[in-house]
């Protein structure tokens, strides 16, 4: 499989606090990758380099051939092709559904009002939500303003879509309907980096998982090795404390 | 009653007064919306030294009164036409005070927004025309619809410079018709309420054509 996503020796840093040290990891097209650690760790960080949203200090960031990292690129062009799934969904809140999903396509792709509209639609469907077209954000619940914003990733016809934590700000019984949106679009090969904290989801969805901490990956794996058998300390007592705080899955 | 038909065969002075207010409202407002906008992005969007600088122009054109601030432009050493003058001096002061409406409006934008279409390459001046404008008209129409109240009524103070307003018309007319004073202002005070409340009537149907939901309505 080609290599979609390519990350190298990424370096941040915020003032003394080293954030990330020396990060690297490929994700190969149509692979999900999870991404799992504790608070602080760097995971947001990770994906805010990654589309250069937090530029980072040295290292390289290598999308499907475009280095992102080089100053030559055109940034917003290579932005285009990723989407961005937000935890707390950042939606445009005057505009309506359809207008959130449709934008993409219309003000940073250039399509026409009608094409931008079908690609909408047609990606509201894929969430389940074409029936609120023209609701407007503030109208919907947490779940649905996540699943609006997974569908404004799509309309990019984007090569990656990176989730910083997509349930984190989302009450319990609404989590479920975000994470059968994700499972969806991973078995449909959508490629994925995704940050969380839901150990089940990750699990299930992950085609690789990586442990990062203090801004160091510990441990990298299919999700069944590092899930079951952490070879990592760290990882051990990471993942004990989660199925305490949350119950066995 | 005598004062009645001074007042009704007076009516086309008065108008012709109204008509230079609005004019004067028109302008010194556009200029104020102008100069106030461009104040408010310089002082949010600017750097340290350029928002400090904004910052203490708007705080310098609070603090001066109106009719300092016109009689100082109409002085200035060189001839300008008296609505133009106005349309300066009052709009400068309106400047600050809109400027501060929209500032006010651009930091309860929610920055998610602004990072998220960042984060799907739209370019700068692609987010300030399609989230950062349209979502300050949406939060400023309300305060706007104040300020827009308080100009329609500082337009009277533009007679020091010689412009022929509402009051300049109601002097003149207590002059040639010795005398009614009270009912001549009297008069005049209406047709600044009448204007105020036109103008308050067309806002606020605005308004309520610009809200959606999640934006909070001022209104009470």
């Amino acid at each position: 499989m080609p290599i979609t996503l390519q990350v190298e020796n990424l370096k941040k840093s915020f003032g003394n606090l080293e954030v990330l040290k020396k990060v690297s990891f490929n994700l190969e097209k149509g692979k999900t990758m999870v991404v799992i650690g504790p608070s602080g760790s760097g995971k947001s960080t990770l994906l805010r380099c990654i589309n250069q949203l937090t530029p980072p200090d040295s290292g390289s960031v290598v999308l499907d051939g475009i280095e992102l990292t080089n100053n030559k690129t055109d940034l917003n062009e290579a932005r285009s092709e990723i989407g961005f799934v937000f935890q707390n969904f950042n939606l445009i809140t005057h505009l309506n559904v359809l207008g959130n999903v449709s934008f993409g396509p219309l003000r940073v792709k250039g399509k026409s009002k009608k094409d931008s509209n079908d690609i909408a639609m047609e990606e509201l469907k894929k969430v389940g939500l074409e029936d609120k077209a023209f609701s407007y954000p503030a109208e919907l619940s947490g779940g649905q303003q996540q699943r609006v914003s997974i569908a404004r990733a799509l309309a990019l016809n984007p090569k990656l879509i990176l989730f910083d934590e997509p349930t984190s700000a989302l009450d319990p019984e609404l989590i479920g309907e975000v994470l059968d949106v994700i499972i969806k679009l991973a078995k449909e090969g959508m490629t994925s980096l995704i940050v969380t904290h839901e150990m089940g989801f990750a699990r299930s969805i992950a085609d690789e998982a990586i442990f990062l901490e203090n801004g160091i990956i510990l441990e990298k794996g299919p999700p069944k090795d590092l899930f079951s058998n952490p070879k990592n300390k760290r990882t051990m007592d990471f993942l004990q404390k989660i199925s305490q705080l949350y119950g066995e899955e | 009653m005598h004062i009645f038909s001074v007042i009704l065969s007076e009516l086309p002075q008065f108008l012709k007064g109204i008509l230079i207010a609005i004019k004067l409202a028109a302008g010194l407002l556009t200029f104020g919306f102008i100069l106030g906008m461009t104040m408010a992005m310089l002082e949010v969007f600017g750097n340290k030294i350029i928002s400090k600088i904004t910052s203490f122009i708007r705080k310098l054109l609070w603090g001066i009164p109106q009719i300092i601030l016109l009689l100082l432009v109409f002085y200035l050493p060189f001839d300008m036409n008296p609505m133009i003058a106005a349309i300066i001096a009052l709009g400068l002061c309106s400047s600050a005070f809109q400027s501060q409406i929209f500032r006010g409006a651009i930091l309860s934008i929610d920055p998610g927004q602004i990072e998220a279409a960042k984060a799907m390459g739209l370019k700068s001046w692609k987010i300030l025309l399609y989230i950062i404008l349209p979502q300050i008209m949406i939060l400023s129409v309300g305060p706007w619809t104040n300020e827009f109240s308080s100009e329609i009524k500082d337009t009277s103070l533009a007679y020091v410079v010689g412009l022929i307003e509402i009051m300049r018309q109601a002097r003149y007319i207590i002059t040639y018709t010795y005398g009614n004073s009270l009912a001549i202002f009297f008069f005049a005070g209406l047709i600044y309420f009448v204007l105020t409340k036109i103008g308050n009537t067309i806002f606020f149907k605005i308004e309520d054509l610009l809200w959606v939901p999640g934006f909070e309505k001022r209104r009470e």
